[in-house]
């Protein structure tokens, strides 16, 4: 209990290794893990190789060919990589997480387990970055693919600059992974119930995706003057509508990956025309001028995950653990 | 305090107004066999949650082989062997890939952990379905698997709630020799459980719980006395003359109470049985039975519930 856990002795860690690797196992060893593998790369497939074909017909030199492959949307599939990861990777987090304690208790192995040495810290920890581990691992073979596919379709290698902004993406792909797991393993210590957990995290998933855009503009709508009288209001308004988009992890995520695999993003934000015009149109931004660029949003990522592991956190640490 | 592995004083568990567990004061020897009896929702298993540091304690305090479960549960559990009640194994794991987690998650080098694992099998006589999914496993092979990483463990003290619940006569049995074979191995073992009679041949002593509270505390044979009043009781079968006026005659009998056709329950403050037959062989009665009645912990637990219930 946290009040009795600043006085508490023994290291809070103690047995993180030995469930980190267990949960690590279980997973790529699962069939479920077949699945979501099976799943992502038909769905990173198609697009990759519809924007394969339409970049291997593009004639006019471009410096970044290679991070068009994640960003291009191809005339046919109307999907982009970067897009199709978007709601991919929520997919596979709530995969891996939504029944990660809830099915300790249901196989009643949690007593059994909590008896030994380990706090329930390592306990919820271990199972966190067990699950975050076999997303990143699938996540980099992915990224593996895209790129050997590329090497092997385009007949060039990507550039030094290419590859560092593909790990950037890779990165920030593997902080939008864990805010989902971290919902999903929320969600499966509040509920006993594997299926209602995995309900609601689905649910949640399909709120920000195809609710929340829509609330977001209708409340903006609602909080905008009659008359827009200056271009202050103006902004403000959007600011607002941008901020509350921002909400939804989905939104960093894309604009993170936006800013790192389009180097010519130069903001993230709303931007009026005047802004722009000093601005060289084009001109692609050095890579750590784009890191600049997306690190609120990465660290927006990293801080929700944190806050929604610390949620589950703390809600584990009062539950009781008889079945 | 030496000859003490857990020591309660005051341990309290509230949940809401509800006293689970109220104010109980419980010693358990070392080497001894401990039995925690009461009817379901008496407060057992929280006593039991508490004393491994898995739930908050509202009150009092309790210390397990010298440490606070709530401030060193690492160590109070490193030392305590538990087996929940309905315990459960990952079912797609083998027996000994359970044990070996266990063991993983109890720092044991792996150079001893194949050893211990298989010795702790073989102790249980899983070790020919060491290797099959503990998925396949019945009831009582995981309640032995249960006291399998028990053994593994060493723990000096064994924790076992419920631990014969749902198994046959035979399995109930061979569990029962597995918990002799902790007490003789030297660990502390305290159990709760429902199976009075079974759970009377292990233990050494008892404590009968009842809403929250200890009622009673001791040896079977305290207990009786305790309850059912100190003296000897006997059973006797006779037939021909006056058998229960012959009876009353004999110098230490209380009471005589009719049992069926030709049977008599006595009461007596010491053991009469020899002058009790010879006085109705001497009136005339042909003795068929005289058994002496062995104090039995079923009788203690409904006789003295039924009195709670009288009371309230
Ligand atoms: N999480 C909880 N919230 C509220 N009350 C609880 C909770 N857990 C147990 N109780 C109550 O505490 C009391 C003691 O429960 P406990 O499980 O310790 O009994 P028990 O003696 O182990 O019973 P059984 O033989 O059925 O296992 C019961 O009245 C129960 O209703
Ligand atoms: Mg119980």
């Amino acid at each position: 209990m946290p009040r009795s856990a600043a006085r508490r002795a023994g290291s809070p860690f103690t047995g993180l290794g030995p469930v980190f690797m267990k949960e690590l196992s279980d997973h790529l060893s699962s069939i479920r893990m077949l699945v979501l593998t099976l799943f992502v790369i038909v769905f990173g497939a198609l697009p990759v190789g519809f924007a394969l074909q339409d970049l291997r017909n593009v004639v006019v030199s471009d410096p970044y060919l290679f991070l068009r492959i994640f960003t291009v949307t191809p005339e046919r599939v109307g999907l982009s990589f970067i897009l199709a990861l978007n709601f991919i990777i929520p997919l596979m987090a709530i995969g891996l997480g939504f029944d990660s304690v809830n099915s300790e208790f249901n196989r009643r192995t949690l007593s059994r387990v909590l008896s030994q040495p380990i706090y329930r810290d390592a306990l919820l920890l271990g199972k966190f970055l067990g699950g975050l581990t076999t997303l990143a691992v699938a996540l980099v073979a992915l990224w593996l693919i895209v790129l050997g596919s590329g090497l092997l379709l385009l007949g060039l290698p990507p550039r030094g600059v290419e590859v560092a902004r593909g790990v950037g993406f890779l990165i920030v792909a593997i902080a939008y992974g864990g805010v989902w797991l971290a919902v999903a393993m929320l969600f499966s210590v509040i509920f006993r119930s594997t299926a209602t957990s995995a309900l609601c995290a689905l649910g949640l998933w399909l709120f920000f995706f195809i609710l929340w855009p829509m609330i977001a503009s209708a409340i903006t709508i609602g909080f905008a003057p009659a008359q827009v009288t200056s271009i202050d209001q103006y902004v403000a308004i959007q600011e607002l509508g941008l901020a509350l988009q921002r909400l939804s992890p989905g939104t960093l995520f894309s604009e993170a990956v936006v800013g790192l695999l389009n180097p010519e993003t130069r903001t993230l934000g709303f931007m009026l025309p005047q802004q722009m015009r000093g601005a060289i149109p084009e001109a692609p931004l050095p890579l750590d001028q784009s890191l600049i660029l997306i690190w609120p949003q990465l660290t927006g990522l990293v801080a929700g995950m944190i806050v929604v592991f610390a949620v589950a956190y703390i809600v584990f640490q009062r539950e009781e653990v008889r079945a | 305090m030496a000859d003490n592995v857990i020591e309660a004083r005051g341990l309290l568990k509230l949940y809401g107004s509800q006293r689970a567990v109220d104010a109980i004061d419980l010693d358990i020897h070392r080497g001894e066999i401990f039995g925690l009896l009461g009817p379901n929702g008496a407060g057992k298993t929280t006593t039991i949650l508490m004393m491994l540091g898995l739930t908050e304690i509202s009150g009092g305090t309790v210390e397990v082989l010298g440490f606070n479960p709530v401030r060193e549960p690492l160590e109070v559990k490193r030392r305590v062997g538990y087996l929940p009640d309905s315990v459960g194994f990952y079912d797609h794991m083998t027996a000994r890939e359970n044990l070996l987690y266990t063991a993983r998650l109890l720092a044991i080098p792996r150079s001893q952990a194949g050893r211990r694992i298989m010795e702790a099998l073989e102790s249980v006589k899983l070790a020919d379905v060491a290797d099959k999914r503990v998925a396949t496993f019945s009831r009582g092979m995981r309640q032995r698997l249960g006291i399998a990483e028990i053994v593994m463990k060493q723990a000096e003290v064994a924790i076992l709630d419920e631990p014969t619940s749902g198994l046959d006569p035979h399995a109930t049995f061979e569990l029962l020799e597995m918990i002799r074979g902790l007490k003789k191995a030297g660990v502390a073992v305290l159990l709760s459980s429902h199976l009075l009679d079974r759970v009377q041949s292990v233990c050494d002593r008892v404590a009968l719980f009842n809403k929250g509270k200890i009622a009673l505390m001791g040896s079977v044979v305290q207990l009786a006395n305790q309850v059912l009043g100190a003296g000897h009781p006997f059973l006797v079968e006779a037939e021909g003359a006056d058998v229960a006026a012959a009876l009353r005659g004999v110098e230490g009998v209380q009471t005589v109470v009719p049992e069926g056709e030709g049977a008599w329950r006595v009461m007596a403050d010491r053991d009469v049985r020899a002058a009790a037959a010879e006085r109705i062989v001497s009136t005339g009665g042909s003795l068929t039975r005289l058994a002496d009645l062995q104090p039995s912990l079923e009788e203690v637990y409904t006789r003295y519930f039924q009195e709670a219930r009288h009371a309230a």
